[in-house]
């Protein structure tokens, strides 16, 4: 299982006069972790927001699987399979951690807004019932199964940032993008983070990952791409681009 | 047995209760209507319009004004997904306006005089059993996959989209819902006074219905119910104090809120209410 997964080309994209992306080329091959790091600034979550749909794409082909997914809304991405977790967390703040993953089963499941009256109070439709069972079982992969009807805000920092990792999951992507996931943990929770992103990965799941701390993405990555101004300055696998004097100058200059 | 003045006080507050759930189901997915009154009078008036002109059965009339209250929610929802928040709120107003003026200026509707000689249909068991249906949806859509999805909307609209929400079609979907329900609720009301004017339904109508569904508390379809129900049946306790009626019942009103700004059922009071948080809370 190899080949490209992700595809950009000649990505541009600017924020009235502010060029945050300026003709990226980029690929992504299935199967692997590929981290992008960079400076703050560099364009890396502004990318993200691009690749998945959140901001129009402003010039350049973004290809998924073979697919120009350039002008599709978010939703058609994700249920192609790809989904993302965000830099800030974005949690759903009335839902339970159970519900926020079910919200990330919604693509793969079926039911309109009359489908509930369809149920009866002592039997959920065997949609639901998949779906319940299903959303266990991520919860139960990130560790998370004890606090399924805890409010998803009342969780501690570190398993805010699990849930979003497994609301993503529940969509089913075979690209999971994560924007700084390491962000504001503790040490203890840093390495348990690189254990669930190999166990993900080893399922099957290409990894996309923004990150600032490079002893995870040493650890992790097989490819890494340095941005800077919107533009790729380096690629390569970490050891080789760690070296590299234009990412000593961009980090230190 | 209840005196005719108890049960049209009843009836009433039943299509009150009615008309809030109308403006929460949208609300529901983040969606501010301040033109369900628009959407009663268009139930009203096809309802009506049908029985007496068309000797339509009420049932099928009923529902032809959910019907047609529907489509035009449909209808309403598409400038909407461009419109958020306080431009939402204004867009509603304006159509609720524009269906207010639309009937003053169809003469076969009775324009300003109004349109009388509706045949009696409603009776209270047409609004309970429909409260009936609409609590049971409500209840049952909470912790389904539709409901997840009005919710993840209202908490935050991109990452619901990024999770595989469609939002252009939750959103019409809820905006045509809440139309259903109000279409349901002014045919029950043109059915129950047997006279319908457009001012019955304009700005103020629109606003009480908003007011209901928010003192009474967004955080659950139980707010809607218990705020319409008692600001239906207020100022009928309220008589003793005659010509203060109405200051009496605005200063209450705004006491309330300044008390629970969240509405009377807030989540925290849901929580303590409901069984299955408390077990999650005994657990954690």
């Amino acid at each position: 299982m190899s080949g490209p997964l992700l595809t950009v080309e000649g990505l541009s994209r600017s924020f009235g006069s502010l060029v945050v992306l300026a003709g990226l080329d980029l690929t992504v091959e299935a199967g692997g972790i590929h981290a992008i790091i960079g400076p703050n600034g560099a364009g890396k979550t502004t990318f993200f927001n691009l690749v998945t749909g959140a901001l129009d794409a402003g010039s350049g082909r973004i290809r998924f699987d073979g697919v120009d997914i350039a002008h599709l809304p978010p939703y058609r991405r994700t249920a192609m399979g790809m989904c993302r977790t965000f830099q800030n967390i974005r949690l759903f703040g009335s839902m339970t951690v159970l519900e926020n993953v079910l919200l990330g089963l919604h693509c793969r499941t079926r039911g309109g807004l009359l489908a509930p009256l369809l149920e009866t109070p002592f039997r959920r439709s065997p949609g639901e019932a998949a779906a319940r069972s299903r959303a266990v079982e991520v919860l139960e992969m990130v560790g998370l199964a004890a606090r399924a009807d805890q409010a998803a805000v009342e969780l501690p920092y570190g398993e805010q940032r699990r849930l979003e990792i497994a609301r993503a999951l529940a969509s089913g992507p075979r690209l999971l993008l994560l924007d700084e996931p390491s962000a504001g943990m503790n040490p203890q929770e840093t390495l348990e983070l690189e254990t669930l992103i190999e166990h993900v990965n080893q399922l099957g799941v290409t990894i996309l990952l923004i990150e600032h701390k490079m002893s995870l993405v040493m650890k992790l990555s097989r490819i890494v791409t340095v941005l800077n101004f919107g533009q790729k300055i380096a690629e390569g696998p970490p050891e080789r681009v760690q070296r590299d004097p234009r990412v000593i100058e961009a980090y230190l200059g | 047995m209840l005196s005719d003045h108890a049960v049209s006080i009843l009836i009433f507050a039943g299509i009150d209760v009615i008309m809030a759930l109308s403006f929460f189901l949208p609300a529901s997915a983040g969606q501010l209507s301040a033109g369900q009154g628009g959407f009663m009078a268009l139930g009203a008036y096809t309802a009506a319009y049908l029985t007496v002109n068309h000797q339509m059965p009420f049932p099928l009339a009923l529902a032809a004004g959910g019907l047609v209250g529907g489509l035009v929610g449909l209808a309403v929802g598409f400038p909407a997904l461009r419109l958020r928040g306080l431009y939402l709120v204004l867009v509603t107003f304006g159509f609720g306006e524009m269906v207010r003026v639309l009937f003053l200026n169809l003469p076969a509707f009775g324009g300003p005089a109004g349109f009388a000689g509706i045949p009696p249909a409603t009776t209270i068991w047409h609004v309970l059993g429909l409260l009936v249906v609409l609590a049971y949806f409500f209840t049952r859509l909470a912790g389904s996959r539709m409901g997840r999805a009005f919710a993840a909307l209202r908490d935050d609209e991109a990452a619901a989209e990024a999770m595989g929400v469609n939002s252009t079609y939750v959103k019409l979907t809820a905006f045509a819902a809440g139309g259903v329900i109000a279409g349901l609720g002014g045919a029950l009301y043109a059915h129950y006074t047997l006279f319908i004017d457009p001012e019955a339904f304009g700005v103020g109508r629109s606003l009480f219905v908003m007011l209901y569904a928010v003192f009474g508390g967004l955080a659950s379809f139980w707010g809607a119910v218990a705020g319409a129900t008692i600001l239906s049946i207020l100022p009928e306790l309220l008589r003793w104090v005659k010509d203060w009626r109405e200051i009496l019942y605005g200063l209450l009103v705004l006491a309330m809120m300044l008390v629970r700004p969240q509405g009377l059922l807030d989540a925290a009071l849901l929580a303590r209410l409901s069984p299955r948080r408390e077990r999650a809370a005994a657990h954690g």
